[in-house]
């Protein structure tokens, strides 16, 4: 004898599987989402340059030191 | 003392990235800059211990990162046990992230454990390699790539997104139609 009885059943666990999302997709679109939030939010800070505060301290050290220190101080 | 020119243009085209690194550390432009001066002086008072050849680049970023490690993190110990207000401010419910901003990706950067939060701004940001990354924060390779991967995961749980959708603008509009 056949039996159809695990029909309906069967159904409904198709259904459940075809609306979830499959989550390793969706998580590699997010993840490549926020990626580029994180490499546009580090770049708006690099394409400020470089402040003047530290192109002058490194100017400053770069002063040739003791060697003419003595003749400027007379 | 004197630096060589050369040596010094090599440091000064760095400065922008390691300024980059010390925002996404801290959280802070203020705080960043002086995490910068601080890592620059300590660069020219031990520059004899830099070797002519390596990377340049990971040497002034492994002192930057130690740098944030040993003081800021202290200092922010410090604010958090202040009372509960710091991270309560930092907070953020899903539904007021409806546009990402960079301010609110800083603030979520803020949340990640240190270890963490390096190792993806180093790999995810930076552009090393996971080698230097793992070179830069004392570590194994192995470790660096949990960490980021670690990190990744947490990033997207506090920016609250469900799907790709709820990063785009257009959620903003959407918010302000129906919210409040």
């Amino acid at each position: 004898m056949k039996t159809r009885n695990s029909n309906k059943a069967g159904t409904d666990e198709l259904r459940t599987n075809v609306e979830t999302p499959k989550p390793a997709k969706l998580n590699r679109d997010i993840q490549a989402k926020l990626g580029d939030q994180l490499r546009q939010m580090y770049n708006d800070v690099v394409s400020q340059g470089v402040p003047d505060r530290f192109a002058d301290l490194l100017a400053k050290i770069d002063q040739p030191p003791a060697d003419g220190g003595e003749k400027g101080s007379k | 003392m004197s630096l060589d020119p050369a040596l010094r243009d090599a440091i000064l085209k760095v400065v922008p990235s390691l300024r980059a690194f010390a925002v996404s550390l801290s959280g802070n432009v203020d705080r960043a800059d002086d995490l910068v001066q601080e890592t620059l002086l300590r660069a020219l008072a031990n520059i004899d211990s830099f070797r002519p050849g390596t990377n340049l680049s990971a040497w002034l970023f492994t002192i930057l990162r130690n740098q944030f490690r040993s003081e800021y993190r202290k200092r922010r110990r410090e604010v958090e046990d202040a009372d509960g207000k710091y991270s309560e401010r930092l907070k953020v419910h899903p539904e007021q992230i409806s546009k990402v901003e960079f301010n609110e990706l800083r603030q979520a950067l803020t949340q990640l454990p240190d270890d963490q939060r390096e190792a993806l701004v180093l790999v995810g940001a930076s552009g090393f390699s996971y080698e230097e990354a793992a070179e830069i924060c004392g570590c194994a390779v192995g470790t660096i790539k949990s960490r980021v991967n670690r990190a990744r995961r947490r990033l997207a749980e506090l920016m609250s997104v469900s799907s790709p959708d709820d990063l785009s603008p257009d959620q903003a509009t959407r918010g302000l139609l129906t919210g409040s």
